[in-house]
C-alpha cells in the first residue's frame, strides 16, 4: 500500500484525479516559469545598479525632450488619452499583473469553475450510484451500507452505544438488513459512489489522497459527496482536520474491490451482523 | 535627551512615567518591540519542541523532555494533548502577540507620529492603554499552560465542537477578548492620528507608504476585530453556560450524548473567524511591506516606482480582503456554490499583491543600490515572498484545493507571506531604525551572520513542507508515522527540525547584537542613511514631543537623487 506514495503526488485512482493533478502540475510549471523569469530579472538588476563610484542613481521622470512636449500637447485633446500618457510609466508596471491576470481569468474560466462544478456541485442521481453513508467520531469512521432493500435504517443519538457505533434503531424494518463497519470502506470499481457524509462529534474531514478526494464532515449536517474509483486496490482514509489527541490516529482503509469481490464481501458482513439489540433506554446507558 | 529644554512647565517624569506606563508614543513602541519579540521567540520555542515530536515521533525529547509534568510528557515524550496545545498556542501568540504587534504596535507606534509630523499619538493615554491590555492579555495567554487541563489544543483556529469540548479553551477565549480590545484601542488611534495630526504640508499624496500601510491596516483591524470579539464571546457563552450558538443538536461525543440543547452551527464560527482572520494576512502582510518600501527606497536613491500604485493596491487589498474570507472554506461544508464565489474574489486580490511586488522590483531599476543590511533584508523579502504568493495559486483555486487542503502544502505556503516575508522584513528594520531609537548603529558583520543564517534557514525549514504537501501529508498530526502516506517523506520533517534548530541559532547574534549596541554600538548621525522621511528630521533619539518645532513639509516622501541638486537626497522638511 506505500507503493501507492512517493516524493510527487500519489498514484491516481478516481475518475477525476486526472483533472485535479492537471491543474497541479499546470500551476506549478506556470509558477516556476514566473518565479525564474523573474528572478533573472531581479538578479540582473540587482548587478547591473549596483551602487558604483561616480554613477549616480537614475530617476524615470526626467526632464520632458521638446518631442515629448510635443507629443503630449498633441493628446492633450483627449482627456483619456491625457490621463494615459501622463500615468503611462505607472501603467507599465502593470503589465506583469495583465499576464498573471489573463492567466488566472483563463485558469478560472476553462478550468476551476468547469471541474468544481463537476466535482463538487453537480451529484450523481441515488439511483445510479452506490450510496455508501460515512460518520466520523473521535477517533475512527463509522461507514453505514443499507444492505439489500437498499434503504438506510434511521440513526439515533441515543441508541449510541459501543456495539451500536452509529445508534442504528433495529425497530425500523430498514435497519434490520443494514451493515454498520468499523475503519473500513469498501466500494466497487468503477461506478459511481455516492457517499453522505457527517459527524457524531466534532469536525472531521474525509481524505483520500489516491482520490484527490477532501471534504470536512461537519457534525449535524449530512454533505454529499461522490466519487468514482477506477482502479482496484487498497487505499488510505485519513482524518485531515484537527479533531483531538488522536487525530493522527485515526484512519481507516479503503478497499477498492471487483463487482464480484464487493458483493461477496457485502454479504459476508450482512452474515456476520449480529442479532439486532433490544433498544435501550438512554437513561439507563448513561 | 532635550527633555529639559521641552519640558519647562513639564514636572520631571519619575522611572515609572518614563519607562513603565509611559505615554510617549516611542517608548510604548519600544515596549511593544521587546514585549513582542519575546513572545515571538516563545512560540518558535513551542515549535522547536514540536519539531521533535514530528521528526522523532515517540522519542523522549532531549534535556527538556523531563521537566514537563507527566501528564504533558509521560517519561519525556510528548503527549498528544500537550503536541495540539502547544500547536494552538504557537498559531496564537505568533499570529496575536508576536508579527501584528511588532508591526503595528511597535513600527507604527513609534514610526507614525514621526514620519507625519506630530508630537505623540491622538490619544497619548489610550495608547498606553492598548499596550497595558496587551501585555496582561499575552501573559494570561501563557498562563494557561500551568492551569488544569493545560493550554487550549483546538489550533488556532478553534473550531467548534471540538474547541467547545476541549480543555483551555476558555483562557485562550478571554485572553483573545482582551487582546481584541487592545488592538481596537491602538487602531482607533491610529486613525485619528493620521487624519489630524499631520504637520502642515503632508498632504496625502506625500504620505510615506509605511504610513499608508500602517492606515490601512488600522482600518482592517477596526472593521475585522468586532466580529471575532463577538464570536468569541459567544463561544465562551458556549463553554460556560452550554448556550448551543456553534453546537448542532444529537452529538454524541466520546459515547455520551452532548448535554448542551443543540440547534448551532459549526460553521458560524469559521464563517466569523475567517471574517477576521483573513483580513489579520493583510495585517500581518502590509506593515511589513511598508517597511521594505522605505528601505528599497532609501537605498536604491532613487524614487519609488509607482508610489501611487503601491498606495492604490495597498488600498486595493485592504477592501477585497474583506470578500475572500471563505476560501479557508472550500471544503468545509458551506455551499459549494459559493466557493466559485470566492474562487473569483480570491484570484482577484492577487492583482493588487503582483503589483506591488512589481513596483518594489521595479524600484531598483536605474538605482545606486547601497547593499547595506537592511536593505539585504528587504531584498530577501522580494523572492521568498513571492514563494509564498505563487504557492497561494494552488491553493486559492477551488478545484487544486480539494487535494492541497490542510496539507503541509499549506503550512509552507503561509509561512512563506509571514516568516519569509513579514518577520524578514520586521527584522530588517530593527537594523533601519535602530539608529533612530538608540542613536547608536547595531554591528554590521553579526547583522551578516544573523541575515544569511535566517533566510537558508528559514527556506531549509519551509520548502520541505511544500514537497511533502505535495505527497498529500496532512498538518496537525501529533505522529506523522500513524498515516501511510506519510511515510515516504518523512525524512523531510527530520530536514524541516534541523532547520528549525538552526534557525534557533543564528538567532543568538541577532539578540547579543540588539542588546550590546544599545550600550556600545557605534554612535550615529542624527540622518545616517541619509534619508529624506520626516522621522529623520529629529534628533535620534527623539526627545519627549519628538520634533522641537513642527516642520513643514515641502515635496512627496521619496526626493532622492533630485533634478539639479547636489545631494542625492532631499528631505520633506526642507524649504530648499
Amino acid at each position: 500500500m506505500t507503493s501507492n506514495y512517493g516524493w510527487g503526488l500519489p498514484i491516481a485512482a478516481s475518475t477525476y484525479a486526472g483533472k485535479i493533478d492537471f491543474g497541479i502540475w499546470m500551476i506549478h510549471i506556470a509558477m516556476i516559469l514566473i518565479f525564474v523569469l523573474w528572478g533573472i530579472f531581479f538578479t540582473y538588476l540587482l548587478i547591473k545598479y549596483r551602487k558604483r563610484p561616480g554613477v549616480p542613481a537614475v530617476r524615470e521622470d526626467h526632464p520632458e525632450t521638446p518631442i515629448e512636449v510635443a507629443a503630449s500637447d498633441a493628446v492633450a485633446t483627449l482627456p483619456i488619452a491625457t490621463m494615459l500618457s501622463q500615468n503611462m510609466d505607472e501603467l507599465k508596471s502593470l503589465t506583469p499583473d495583465l499576464v498573471v491576470m489573463a492567466f488566472e481569468i483563463a485558469l478560472i474560466v476553462f478550468y476551476a469553475i468547469p471541474s468544481w462544478n463537476a466535482i463538487k456541485i453537480s451529484m450523481p442521481d441515488p439511483k445510479d450510484a452506490v450510496v455508501i453513508h460515512v460518520v466520523g467520531e473521535q477517533f475512527g469512521w463509522d461507514i453505514h451500507y443499507p444492505g439489500p432493500d437498499g434503504k438506510f435504517g434511521r440513526r439515533k443519538a441515543e441508541l449510541v452505544h459501543f456495539n451500536n457505533p452509529l445508534g442504528l434503531d433495529k425497530t425500523d424494518p430498514d435497519a434490520a438488513d443494514d451493515v454498520v463497519v468499523g475503519n473500513e470502506l469498501h466500494m466497487p470499481v468503477n461506478k459511481k459512489i455516492l457517499i453522505e457524509l457527517t459527524s457524531k462529534d466534532v469536525i472531521h474531514d474525509f481524505f483520500v489522497p489516491e482520490f484527490r478526494l477532501k471534504q470536512d464532515a461537519l457534525p449535524g449536517t449530512a454533505i454529499p459527496v461522490w466519487i468514482e474509483p477506477n482502479r482496484v486496490g487498497k487505499y488510505e482514509l485519513a482524518c485531515a482536520q484537527l479533531c483531538g489527541f488522536g487525530h493522527s490516529l485515526m484512519r481507516a482503509d479503503v478497499y477498492v474491490d471487483t463487482p464480484e469481490d464487493y458483493e461477496k464481501w457485502l454479504k459476508s458482513r450482512a452474515a456476520a451482523t449480529p442479532a439486532p439489540a433490544k433498544p435501550s433506554n438512554p437513561a439507563e446507558d448513561f | 535627551m532635550s527633555q529639559e529644554s521641552h519640558g519647562h512647565g513639564h514636572h520631571e517624569l519619575s522611572f515609572w512615567e518614563r519607562y513603565v506606563f509611559s505615554v510617549d508614543h516611542k517608548v510604548i513602541g519600544l515596549q511593544y518591540l521587546i514585549t513582542s519579540f519575546l513572545f515571538l521567540l516563545f512560540g518558535f520555542g513551542l515549535m522547536m519542541l514540536m519539531r521533535w515530536q514530528l521528526a522523532f515521533p515517540g522519542q523522549p525529547i532531549p534535556f527538556f523532555g523531563h521537566l514537563f509534568s507527566p501528564e504533558l510528557a509521560p517519561n519525556g515524550v510528548m503527549s498528544g494533548e500537550f503536541y495540539n496545545s502547544l500547536g494552538a498556542m504557537h498559531g496564537t501568540i505568533m499570529v496575536f502577540l508576536g508579527v501584528v504587534p511588532l508591526g503595528v504596535g511597535a513600527y507604527g507606534n513609534y514610526l507614525l507620529p514621526l514620519q507625519i509630523g506630530a508630537p505623540d499619538m491622538a490619544f497619548p493615554r489610550m495608547n498606553m492603554m492598548s499596550y497595558w491590555l496587551y501585555l496582561p492579555g499575552g501573559i494570561l495567554m501563557l498562563s494557561s499552560f500551568l492551569m488544569p487541563g493545560g493550554a487550549a489544543q483546538s489550533g488556532w483556529t478553534s473550531y467548534p465542537p471540538l474547541s467547545i469540548i476541549n480543555p483551555g479553551q476558555t483562557v485562550w477565549l478571554l485572553s483573545m477578548v482582551i487582546l481584541i480590545t487592545s488592538s481596537l484601542l491602538g487602531s482607533i488611534n491610529f486613525l485619528v492620528t493620521s487624519i489630524n495630526m499631520r504637520a502642515p504640508g503632508m498632504t496625502l499624496g506625500r504620505l510615506p507608504a509605511f504610513c499608508w500601510a500602517q492606515i490601512v491596516t488600522a482600518v482592517l483591524l477596526l472593521l475585522a476585530f468586532p466580529p471575532l470579539e463577538a464570536a468569541s464571546v459567544l463561544q465562551l457563552m458556549d463553554r460556560v453556560f452550554h448556550t448551543s450558538f456553534y453546537m448542532p443538536a444529537g452529538l454524541v461525543i466520546l459515547g455520551k450524548t452532548y448535554a448542551g440543547s443543540g440547534g448551532g452551527q459549526p460553521l458560524l464560527w469559521q464563517h466569523l473567524f475567517w471574517f477576521l482572520a483573513h483580513p489579520e494576512v493583510y495585517v500581518l502582510v502590509l506593515p511589513p511591506m511598508g517597511i521594505v518600501s522605505e528601505i528599497i527606497a532609501n537605498n536604491t536613491r532613487k524614487p519609488l516606482h509607482g508610489y501611487k500604485t503601491l498606495v492604490g493596491s495597498m488600498v486595493a487589498i485592504g477592501i477585497m480582503s474583506f470578500l475572500v474570507w471563505a476560501h479557508h472554506m472550500f471544503l468545509s461544508g458551506m455551499s459549494p456554490v459559493l466557493g466559485n464565489f470566492f474562487l473569483v474574489t480570491t484570484m482577484i486580490i492577487s492583482v493588487p499583491s503582483v503589483a506591488i511586488l512589481t513596483c518594489l522590483i521595479f524600484s531598483l531599476k536605474g538605482g545606486s543600490i547601497r547593499y547595506n543590511v537592511p536593505m539585504l533584508f528587504a531584498l530577501a523579502f522580494l523572492p521568498l515572498f513571492g514563494i509564498g504568493g505563487l504557492t497561494g495559486l494552488p491553493l486559492g483555486l477551488t478545484v487544486t484545493d480539494i487535494y492541497l487542503h490542510d496539507t503541509y502544502y499549506v503550512i509552507g505556503h503561509f509561512h512563506f507571506v509571514v516568516v519569509t516575508g513579514s518577520i524578514i522584513a520586521l527584522m530588517g528594520g530593527v537594523y533601519y531604525w535602530f539608529p533612530k531609537w538608540y542613536g547608536r548603529k547595531m554591528n554590521d558583520t553579526l547583522g551578516l551572520i544573523h541575515f544569511w543564517g535566517s533566510v537558508v534557514s528559514m527556506f531549509g525549514i519551509f520548502f520541505p513542507m511544500l514537497i511533502m504537501g505535495l505527497a498529500g501529508a496532512s498538518r496537525r498530526l501529533y505522529d506523522p508515522t500513524a498515516q501511510l502516506h506519510n511515510l515516504i517523506v518523512q525524512p523531510l520533517n527530520v530536514v524541516s527540525t534541523c532547520f528549525a534548530y538552526s534557525l534557533a541559532l543564528f538567532q543568538l547574534p541577532f539578540i547579543y547584537n540588539f542588546f550590546h549596541s544599545m550600550w556600545a554600538g557605534e554612535k550615529t548621525e542624527e540622518n545616517p542613511w541619509q534619508a529624506t522621511t520626516l522621522e529623520w528630521a529629529c534628533p535620534s533619539p527623539p526627545p519627549h514631543g519628538n520634533f522641537v518645532k513642527t516642520p513643514r513639509v515641502y515635496r512627496g516622501p521619496y526626493e532622492y537623487t533630485p533634478h539639479g541638486r547636489k545631494a542625492d537626497f532631499w528631505p520633506q522638511h526642507e524649504a530648499n
